[in-house]
């Protein structure tokens, strides 16, 4: 089952094709990114915006988290992307190929204008920034704590294999570095790190192996590219049992300090802090989504 | 006008005939009466021939004239050529005013049937259901007789019960000998099973064989008997290869078919009836044959056999029983290449009666020993009925088949359809024409969730053991609503009244009736 | 009144799209021409949402052709302001609804 708070799978619908767009909401992926960018032909961009706006405006999925991939930062259609996308009320922009801290500044301050004169809540709509280049790794962290709204970094690995003039392979290893450095900064901003995807449809053990890949390495959540990575990806990002066994007494911490009334929380020796309780709520929605079974309330805390 | 049990409205009788209106899945009961046949006793001395040299000598010696009964069956598809050539000499005789009742529906193209209704040759119809240019023209009120529609199993029962006599069947065949033993399992143009047709050489007066590749006599294998038939014809070509089905049936690529296919599976699995042993159906859609695939996988997975597969056969199913995975199939027709060679194959891959498939009215049939049976349907309503004959116009599109069989029969019914299709709503109020009773059907499966139906039998245990599992289970009002809420209200397509087509229900009961659309 | 520079065409005849064609028709007013998988279940809520298009662009002379097949009032909507703004040549002003715009 999708789950707002849930960030496991984004599969695209491309802004080009109708029955693509009304279709995808029927999928199981946690994040829906409604696509002006690669998989719209130049001569549709304007089409793709009206088609977006209004899909949304009358047919939001409501168990879904809503995101919307803008043409990147520097190409033509970028001011007219945010006009649009802003107002749709997505709840994040997805930004291909950001390679600087003063990129994202620069969006956020733009998006902010537009929220401020549509009459949105300013900062509610995020930020997921896709590093596609060797220059967006090396800033990673940056980029990561240039803003506020910034809540999650994908690594975009195609591009980023051409920049590096490597060869995308299955197995990965042209990606490794790219993989840890853009989590570790991701850990250290505490933003959502999302990994790249698996580019062959037809190869379901393949793509176990990948998205198990991900799942050890940290990784919050994995592109897919078609419908029916979505499952195979979604079962990946269960949690281990010592997962939920750590989230169950980070929560009964919380519950037992709730009653004791005490301001502080504490388990083995260190401090509960907002984070870590964000993260045991997190591993239970993903128990949940799972089908495990848990005694008591804990998927409603 | 009388109301049946479902609340569709039926004239009182039709033509002089009283209409028995429908009134639950198991209400009526045959007549305490013998079988009816038009066969009669014969004689046939040693050395006389059975053989004649043409389509028209062969029509000439059964004897066939004004307002007779004719008969054929659809084993050959899109690509027979038997239809055509039969009904042109028929009308090039000046034979007219004939009931025409093939085993299930008609596809040819050329010549269209509607030409033949035109001419005054054809001026009653009984099938399973009708398309295209005939479907289009009996909708807009071409004919003065109402076409009648029943599903499979209804066709013998129709037969023996003396409502459908037939006069002259003509049975195309892929192999046959001088004498008459016939056969769809070998041949260059081999169909697979001719189960649909064994009614029709037991029952009819004269039974005129076709072929194009006699075989030294005997014939074996043989599906027909010599004993049944009257007449042998060679033609040039009965079929079109191509059409008749060369290789698989394609499997969907469809994410969303695929989907709705998965959860079916899912949903049997899950279900508490998936033990060692289970029977299954599924149908020739795409859905159907992903869902085969599915199901054969999770078969593996629980480390169980099915008993046997029931009716269609595709080679989805074949390959499943080749994998080991189920121990026999039951198969009454081919709808690929694959399925009709496999019947000669295998011991245990077997050519089936339509009648031992699915009859109301016999000592018992096998679809009362179905435990899933996968459906496909045009539109199902908030109360399960099932449309599988008109479309979002009003326009003729499906066939009856054999869901409404399956259906009364199987432990669990699944229905398998997209919640939507362009704009036209698949889940609604209440559907335009009613073929399944909504009573016989357990559960819906669309993209947007699965609704298990309150009314069915088994719907407790169903209930209970899906709520385990990780299926989306929704109501079926909730369905309604997100198409509805996609698509928007429809305007109700706006019907006179005259009634074009009786729908029957299994046991000749009249389960819907469809009325002549009024165009724009 | 918005006047239309050239004809021009939005959408696609995928099934659950709509192709709207539009071109300047001076002096001969609105002139709709459409053809749907559905006209008989929503011709008249077609035309509807086409015309209310119209309405908010200001159009008062356009000959306009659809070949529907069986899109939602959404993606008519959409397409009808994809065809107008090219036909007309002109931006989208985003803002117009946002609150206190002018």
């Amino acid at each position: 089952m999708p789950g707002k708070k849930l960030k496991r799978t984004s599969l695209y619908a491309s802004g080009a094709s109708v029955v693509n767009m009304l279709q995808a909401v029927f999928y199981n992926q946690d994040c829906i990114v409604y696509d002006l960018e690669d998989s719209v032909p130049l001569d549709g961009k304007d089409a793709a915006r009206f088609l977006i706006s209004n899909v949304l405006r009358r047919h939001r999925p409501e168990d879904k988290h809503i995101q919307i991939r803008v043409n990147g930062i520097y190409s033509i259609y970028f001011e007219e992307d945010l006009e649009a996308a802003v107002r749709a009320r997505p709840d994040a922009l997805r930004v291909p190929k950001v390679e600087t801290a003063e990129e994202v500044r620069t969006i956020s301050r733009k998006v902010a204008a537009i929220e401020r004169k549509a009459g949105i809540e300013e900062g509610s709509i995020k930020l997921w920034c896709t590093l596609e280049s060797h220059i967006g790794v090396l800033n990673a962290k940056s980029i990561a704590e240039a803003d506020p709204r910034v809540e999650a970094l994908i690594l975009g690995a195609e591009d980023f294999t051409a920049s590096m003039r490597a060869r995308r392979t299955k197995e990965g290893p042209e990606i490794f570095y790219a993989r840890n450095a853009m989590l570790m900064a991701c850990r250290a901003a505490g933003v959502d790190a999302i990994d790249a995807l698996f580019p062959d449809v037809n190869d379901v053990e393949g793509l176990k192996e990948d998205a198990k890949k991900s799942k050890t390495l940290g990784f919050d959540g994995k592109t897919a590219i078609h419908p029916r990575q979505v499952d195979i990806i979604n079962d990946a990002f269960t949690p281990t049992q010592k997962e939920i066994n750590y989230a169950i007494r980070v929560l009964d911490a919380i519950e037992e300090g709730k009653r004791q009334n005490k301001g502080a929380v504490s388990l083995d020796g260190s401090m509960i802090d907002k984070p870590i309780v964000i993260r045991a709520q997190t591993v239970m929605a993903l128990a949940k989504a799972a089908g495990i079974k848990i005694g008591g309330d804990y998927y409603e805390r | 006008m009388s109301v049946n049990s479902l609340g569709r409205e039926l004239p009182e009788t039709i033509g002089g005939h009283k209409l028995v209106p429908y009134a639950g899945p198991f209400a009526l009961t045959p007549p305490d009466s013998c079988v009816s046949s038009k066969r009669k006793l014969a004689l046939l001395r040693p050395g006389e021939s059975k053989m004649k040299a043409s389509i028209k000598d062969a029509i000439l010696a059964c004897g066939l004239r004004d307002g007779m009964t004719i008969s054929f069956h659809h084993s050959f598809r899109e690509g027979d050529m038997i239809i055509g050539q039969v009904l042109t000499v028929i009308r090039e005789l000046g034979i007219k005013g004939l009931r025409f009742a093939p085993s299930a529906v008609i596809n040819i193209r050329n010549p269209s049937i509607v030409d033949f209704v035109k001419d005054g040759v054809i001026d009653r119809i009984e099938a399973s259901g009708i398309r295209g240019q005939l479907g289009d023209a009996v909708v807009d009120g071409l004919m003065d007789n109402p076409v009648i529609l029943r599903p499979h199993g209804a066709r013998p029962r129709a037969i023996e019960s003396g409502a459908l006599d037939i006069d002259v069947a003509f049975i195309g065949a892929s192999s046959a000998d001088e004498y008459g033993n016939a056969t769809g399992l070998i041949g260059p143009n081999a169909c697979g099973s001719l189960g649909y047709s064994f009614i029709d050489a037991k029952s009819a007066g004269k039974v005129v064989i076709i072929t194009d590749c006699l075989v030294d006599y005997p014939c074996v294998p043989t599906s027909i008997s010599q004993q049944d038939v009257d007449y042998v014809v060679v033609v040039e070509q009965i079929g079109d290869s191509e059409k008749i089905g060369k290789g698989a049936a394609r499997v969907t690529k469809n994410p969303r078919d695929l989907l709705i296919a998965d959860w079916a599976a899912q949903l049997a699995a899950y279900s508490g009836f998936f033990e060692n042993g289970y029977s299954f159906q599924t149908g020739a859609g795409a859905i159907s044959i992903a869902c085969t695939n599915y199901l054969a996988n999770l078969t593996a997975e629980r480390g169980i056999r099915a008993s046997f597969a029931l009716g269609g056969l595709t080679a989805a199913i074949v390959e499943m029983f080749q994998r080991g995975l189920i121990r026999t199939i039951q198969c009454s027709q081919c709808f690929d290449a694959v399925a009709a060679r496999s019947l000669t194959t295998d011991p245990n891959i077997v050519e089936i009666d339509n009648s031992v498939y699915a009859n109301i009215f016999n000592k018992g049939s096998m679809v009362n020993k179905l435990t899933f049976g996968i459906l496909g349907a045009l539109e199902v309503d908030t109360d399960f009925n099932v449309n599988i004959l008109t479309g979002s116009s009003g326009e003729m599109m499906g066939g009856l088949g054999g869901g409404p069989d399956v259906a009364a029969g199987a432990e669990v019914s699944i229905v398998t359809l997209p919640i939507v299709r362009g704009r036209t709503p698949s889940v609604v109020k209440r559907v335009f024409t009613l073929c399944t009773p909504g009573e016989t059907v357990a559960a819906v499966v669309t993209e947007a969730g699965i609704a298990l139906n309150p009314k069915h039998r088994n719907y407790g245990i169903l209930k209970e053991n899906l709520e385990k599992s990780r299926l989306k289970l929704v109501d079926i009002e909730y369905l309604q609503k997100v198409a509805e809420n996609l698509l928007g209200v429809p305007k109700p397509i706006e019907c006179t009244d005259k009634i074009v087509t009786l729908v029957e229900y299994r046991d000749g009961s009249i389960i819907d009736v469809i009325r002549q659309v009024k165009r724009l | 009144m918005l006047e239309l520079k050239k004809p021009a065409v939005a959408g696609t005849l995928e099934s659950s799209d709509i192709q709207i064609s539009m071109a300047p028709n001076p002096g001969k007013g609105i002139e709709i021409e459409l053809d749907s998988v559905v006209k008989m279940q929503f011709g008249d809520s077609i035309l509807a949402t086409v015309r209310r298009l119209l309405e908010e662009f200001e159009i008062a002379e356009a000959r306009i052709s659809l070949n529907d097949k069986g899109a939602i009032d959404a993606v008519i909507a959409a397409r009808m302001q994809t065809v107008i703004c090219r036909a007309a040549e002109i931006g989208y002003n985003w803002a117009k609804e946002d609150p206190h715009a002018r």
